[in-house]
């Protein structure tokens, strides 16, 4: 490119060229594009023309004091160099080299203290002495016709067709046809990799393992699935749960077994919130959904599937605290505020022979936010 | 006798005088502990007097409000004022009291940690009108010294306990969040071990509680640790800017960061001195 603009500066007159030119040229100017180059400085524009230019006059007695100025930037830079020489050599490196994790805090501070140290010191001498010392002047720069002339271009076009001529592309029609036929699945390779983009979730999402579990606990004669402590991994007892205002998140016995446990959780993480039995008023249809105002709903709040899980005891709210959905814990987890769109999803439990909390079935509906096929 | 002499004078014989005298201690106490109600009755002058400095605390600087008799205030829409302190126990008065929130200053949302008043700066006088209250009705009491030791927590179990039962209002590091209504989780850096057991036992204001069936004693020892251990952690790279997590302290860092670019760059394009005699 460089020695294309060379040649084409040196097919322009000539006459343009110097401080004050613009006189000989012929304004044949697009409108749109910017002027031409002689009636604008390309480097160190902002000037404006030197003549009307305000700005602080050259003073000699100032660049010397800025002379010290710089060096003594430099001066900083070379003792920060040393310093990290000094302490890479005599500290750092000290018995026979690194001295573990423990020290690589300390380490890394030190050294990259005296290596800001020194770039920085020289970063601003330099910046110094340019902005201080340094003067400037107004430089022209001649810019070239952007398009190629017609004779090079025939030149290309010519070399191009002697080219495809002399390999025998255009002779030989088997290797340019074999040829497009090895190149051709490459290029449609990466539409395959949208494949990746699936599979599609199918029924995933609209169960959890509350209710696969509930099943197969019932089908071996048992009330349903035990509610387990997240974290201890202990079964609940009712009783043991006993305090108004207390919460704990729980999930399903045995979903650590499960093929892909975390999977498993993130669907069917439940916050069981023990709600003063005056205070709750249950869903119509869901009277047995609860004991005594214990109550189990999704964690996952229905907006965009973030653990909703603040709740307040004082006003039984529980809160999501991505957007702020807040749900009515006392009145089937209803939203109050915020962009969820639907209920927290409340899980039917119960209790079982032993006075352990289960649940007796799956959520009623999909858990989380909205997807394309919920309907 | 000679050879006893000679035994003394060993090196270690120092050692285990002092492993035998507090060996003795402990069976003797251990022997005496179960006990503990023949004991306090021996001791009765004492503890009724503790009762009475209890009672005259209370009635000083929490009947104005809980009344006289700790059944709790309302004004004259039937609003409560002030709860009812029977049966809420010695742990929530030890948490309240010990945290400064109680007595408060002027009821509100949020009650904020603040330096307790002069009188319950000295542990006896909060043991003692915790004391009291736990005499009206009963309730959750003080955990033990042992119960809350950090050291003796597993910090794995409690970080995963934090993290699915706490981190949701307080943050995964205990720096606390917003609620609603003007209410905020606090943030857990200045309290105390036996604080954070109290506060999880008694579950003050809008807190949740868990109580000792559903979080046992070992777990609430765990989330301790786990606390503890957290905020005893380096920030590396300078402040933590709270630990509120990495999209703020994104923020922070980029504001910062292209700022000092922003003007770094105004700075090298500055105008420059124009030369002398052009």
């Amino acid at each position: 490119m460089t020695d294309n603009n060379e040649i084409e500066g040196s097919q322009e007159p000539k006459a343009t060229g110097g401080t004050d030119g613009g006189e000989g040229r012929a304004p044949k100017r697009v409108i749109g594009t910017p002027p031409p180059a002689g009636e604008r400085q390309l480097i160190a524009s902002d000037e404006g023309p030197p003549a009307d230019r305000p700005g602080v006059e050259f003073d000699e007695r100032s660049a010397r004091k800025a002379e010290r100025v710089v060096a003594t930037f430099f001066l900083l830079a070379f003792l920060g160099s040393l310093a990290f020489i000094v302490y890479f050599i005599g500290f750092s490196g000290r018995d026979g080299g690194m001295h573990g994790i423990h020290r690589a805090r300390e380490s890394n501070y030190a050294l990259g203290s005296a290596m800001t140290v020194a770039f920085l010191g020289i970063a601003m001498g330099v910046t110094v002495w340019v902005r201080r010392v340094m003067t400037t002047q107004p430089l022209v720069q001649q810019r070239s016709e952007l398009a190629t002339p017609p004779e090079e271009k025939q030149g290309f076009t010519d070399s191009f067709l002697q080219g495809a001529e002399e390999t025998g592309l255009t002779k030989r029609p088997l290797l340019r046809r074999t040829l497009l036929l090895a190149v051709a699945p490459l290029g449609l390779a990466p539409l395959l990799l949208l494949r990746d983009l699936g599979p599609l979730p199918e029924k995933r999402l609209r169960h959890t393992f509350w209710g696969e579990a509930a099943k197969a606990a019932q089908r071996s004669g048992k009330k349903g699935v035990r509610l387990l402590v997240d974290g201890t991994e202990t079964p609940l007892k009712a009783s043991d749960f006993n305090s108004p205002g207390g919460i704990i998140t729980v999930i399903p016995e045995g979903v650590e077994k499960t093929h892909e446990p975390l999977n498993e959780i993130a669907k069917a993480a439940v916050l069981l919130i023990n709600i003063p039995a005056d205070k709750f008023k249950p869903v119509k249809g869901r009277e047995n959904w609860h004991i005594n105002g214990i109550v189990a709903y999704s964690k996952i709040c229905t907006h965009v599937g973030c653990p909703a899980a603040l709740y307040e005891q004082t006003t039984h709210h529980i809160l999501c605290p991505c957007h702020q959905s807040t749900f009515d814990a006392t009145n089937g987890a209803k939203v109050l505020f915020g962009p969820a769109a639907r209920p927290l999803p409340q899980l039917p439990i119960s209790v079982d022979d032993e006075g352990y909390l289960v649940a007796t079935a799956d959520f009623p509906e999909p858990i989380g936010p909205s997807f394309w096929e919920r309907g | 006798m000679k050879r006893f002499t000679a035994w003394r004078r060993r090196p270690w014989a120092g050692y285990a005088v002092v492993l035998v005298a507090l060996a003795t201690t402990g069976v003797v106490y251990a022997g005496f502990s179960p006990k503990a109600d023949t004991a306090e009755a021996s001791n009765s002058a004492a503890a009724a007097q503790d009762m009475a400095n209890g009672k005259q605390l209370f009635n000083q600087n929490c009947s104005s409000c809980h009344g006289l008799n700790a059944q709790g205030t309302k004004d004259e829409k039937g609003r409560q004022i002030a709860p009812s302190l029977i049966g809420v126990g010695a742990a929530s008065v030890d948490f309240q009291v010990s945290t400064g929130r109680m007595p408060a200053m002027n009821p509100g949302a949020q009650m904020p940690r603040k330096k307790p008043v002069e009188v319950f700066r000295n542990p006896k006088n909060v043991a003692d009108v915790a004391a009291y209250v736990q005499s009206l009705g009963g309730g959750p009491t003080i955990p033990a010294p042992e119960q809350v030791d950090p050291e003796k927590g597993d910090v794995a179990l409690g970080g995963k306990l934090f993290r699915t039962n706490c981190a949701q209002c307080h943050n995964f590091a205990g720096s606390g969040g917003a609620l609603t209504g003007g209410k905020y989780a606090p943030p857990l850096d200045e309290s105390t071990p036996t604080q954070i057991y109290e506060a999880m036992l008694t579950g003050p204001y809008a807190m949740p509680l868990f109580n000792d069936t559903t979080l046992t004693p070992e777990a609430k020892r765990a989330i301790i640790a786990y606390v503890v251990q957290t905020r005893e952690e380096p920030n590396p790279g300078g402040n933590g800017l709270g630990r509120i997590g990495p999209v703020a302290e994104g923020i922070a860092g980029w504001t910062v960061g292209m700022g000092l670019l922003v003007l770094a760059a105004m700075w090298i394009t500055a105008r420059k001195p124009k030369k002398q005699h052009d």
